[in-house]
């Protein structure tokens, strides 16, 4: 590299380094702030942590983080078990109607919730599950489902043959193959797609709006939302309860980030 | 998603033939997810198409629509307004983000890989935040004269520059454009550093023999080596783009007037708010065919591009 291209390439990062970070060390000094009258900094050194406990009682914060917790704790692991279950079939096992089926799953990577949600909300209110967890838990598991059992076939897929005729050979029924060899294997692909999932119920936001409307069981990101539109502003209570729905995922990306990163690059970008 | 990627490797598994152990067994395996895919997405496909076709307030009688919904829309000035901005913020959610995720991807490749894989982290970091909690952090910065933004602006002597940023009707879709660009660059520059590094060293070689430059490299060697990404990547902001409705609703709920409304949110507003549920349903068939229109015409012309 010449010192030219050198000094770009500096250039180019800081400031995308920049644009990427200001607005997220902006918000989160204005949560710290002691006093903000109009949602600017006055003090970068005058720091507290109390506008935290104005947004949890203010912003119900512990109730929409419950629920959220809730619908995360139930969906994410039934979506990733039965995601699991199906690329291990699509992926190690041959029957008639495999290609059509899968296809199937492929043709609604293109579904999006806007194209759903509409009936989605009669039905689960026919059967008179609206406003209760179920609606949100249910429809997110049936959306993971996409994306889910392609990125787990294509998993499964890569285990070897061999390994799987010698566990037959060892009479290992097909669960016990699944359980004891095909599974650990594609553990990596599993808990990166769980990650994802994780991700995007957290974050979702349209579909948690329409189903649920009592104020106790509304998820944190359709709390926040509601905060934001009350009458009396408070910036800083407000800056603090972003800063308190980012954080469950964003913590999750610190520590995960190789799998988040390696989940969207290879396509995972949710419909 | 990108189904467009999806279809073409599942096309080509078919070809690969027949593979794995025969089992009828598969299909206990596989029934959960069908019945959860069959519920909660083919069915309700089906019944919006249905919907879309009569006259519904949501609860008493339907009466048979026709495509009178769909006229309807044709001449809806909302609606009207909605896709022109969701044209206009292609711009946001498309363009730049590409050309900076092109410009960062490829500084990226540059550094070296202790400080890459940091630095990725650091700048994918927009993109997992909920867009809710994105607009409304964004919405505080924005605050007119006493944000963030406008504070800056003073701090650094242009406070002539300050503006009701959200608040105007000509500046209201670019400041919000500004923060679709914020939230999906951060994808782009992951797929395209997947795929610089997946281009030979020997094609820079060979360019750098022919006394190409930088410019000349990145525009010869890598922007032709990630014509896949980049149509990835159209096809994904386009959607997005199209899809756009946390953002908006946050950030703006459409206003000032019509200036930010967007398709999702006249859906969301006819069948959850007028109860209008038939053409609200008219909306959202018509933004499921442009998708899968923009999923299809990308495929094929990868397809012929790995021919």
């Amino acid at each position: 590299m010449t010192k030219r291209e050198l000094w770009v390439t500096n250039a180019c990062l800081t400031i995308a380094v920049v644009f990427a970070l200001a607005p997220v060390v902006g918000i989160v000094l204005v949560a710290l702030q002691v006093t903000s009258p109009g949602g600017g900094i006055t003090s970068l050194t005058n720091l507290t942590l109390h506008n935290f406990s104005t947004a949890w009682a203010q912003g119900y914060m512990s109730d929409s983080l419950r629920s959220s917790a809730i619908i995360v704790a139930i969906s994410v692991p039934t979506a990733t078990l039965c995601c699991t279950l199906a690329g291990y079939a699509f992926g190690t096992m041959r029957w008639p109607g495999r290609g059509p089926l899968l296809g199937l799953f492929v043709f609604a990577l293109m579904i999006p919730i806007e194209g759903t949600l509409i009936p989605i909300y009669f039905i689960w209110r026919d059967v008179g599950i609206v406003d209760t967890y179920w609606a949100v838990i249910l429809t997110e598991v049936g959306y993971s489902m996409p994306f889910g059992v392609f990125w787990l076939s294509q998993a499964f897929r890569g285990v070897p043959r061999e390994l799987l005729e010698a566990a037959r050979i060892d009479r290992a029924s097909t669960w016990q193959t699944f359980r004891l060899v095909a599974g650990p294997m594609c553990m990596p692909a599993i808990t990166t797609l769980a990650a994802l999932q994780f991700m995007w119920v957290w974050n979702d936001f349209l579909m948690p709006l329409v189903m649920i409307s009592s104020q106790g069981r509304l998820t944190a990101t359709v709390s926040l939302s509601f905060f934001q539109g009350e009458y009396v502003v408070n910036y800083t209570a407000l800056a603090a309860a972003s800063v308190i729905v980012a954080l469950p995922v964003v913590t999750a990306y610190i520590f995960l980030q190789r799998k988040f990163i390696a989940g969207f690059a290879s396509g995972a970008v949710k419909a | 998603m990108n189904g467009e990627v999806a279809l073409a490797r599942s096309k080509r598994r078919a070809k690969a033939g027949a593979h794995g152990e025969p089992r009828l067994l598969a299909f206990a395996y596989i029934a959960p997810a069908l019945l959860a895919l069959t519920v909660v997405l083919l069915v309700p496909l089906g019944i919006t198409v249905w919907l879309s076709l009569e006259h519904w307030a949501g609860v008493g009688h339907m009466t048979w629509a026709g495509l009178a919904n769909y006229r309807v829309l044709l001449h809806d000035s909302f609606v009207n307004a909605a896709v022109k901005n969701a044209l206009r913020l292609t711009i946001f959610y498309s363009v730049f983000p590409i050309v900076i995720g092109f410009l960062i991807a490829s500084a990226l490749a540059r550094v070296n890989a202790r400080l890459r894989t940091p630095l990725r982290a650091l700048l994918f970091l927009p993109a997992t935040i909920a867009p809710v909690v994105v607009a409304v952090g964004w919405r505080l910065i924005y605050t007119p004269a006493t944000g963030l933004l406008d504070q800056v602006l003073r701090g650094i002597g242009l406070s002539s520059l300050s503006q009701d940023w959200l608040g105007s009707f000509n500046l209201a879709l670019p400041s919000t454009g500004v923060v679709a660009t914020w939230i999906e660059y951060g994808l782009v520059m992951v797929l395209f550093l997947a795929g610089i590094q997946k281009i030979p060293d020997e094609l820079y070689d060979a360019a750098r023999i022919d006394g190409a430059g930088h410019w000349a490299e990145l525009w010869h060697v890598t922007l032709p080596g990630l014509r896949n990404e980049l149509m990835v990547a159209i096809v994904v902001t386009v959607i997005a783009s199209f899809r756009n409705f946390d953002l908006v609703y946050n950030l703006t709920s459409g206003g000032p007037g019509t200036a930010t409304d967007v398709p999702v949110l006249e859906v969301y507003r006819r069948a959850f708010q007028y109860g209008d549920v038939g053409s609200g349903a008219a909306l959202g068939v018509t933004i499921v065919a442009l998708i899968a229109v923009i999923t299809l015409v990308a495929l094929a012309i990868t397809r012929r591009w790995l021919r």
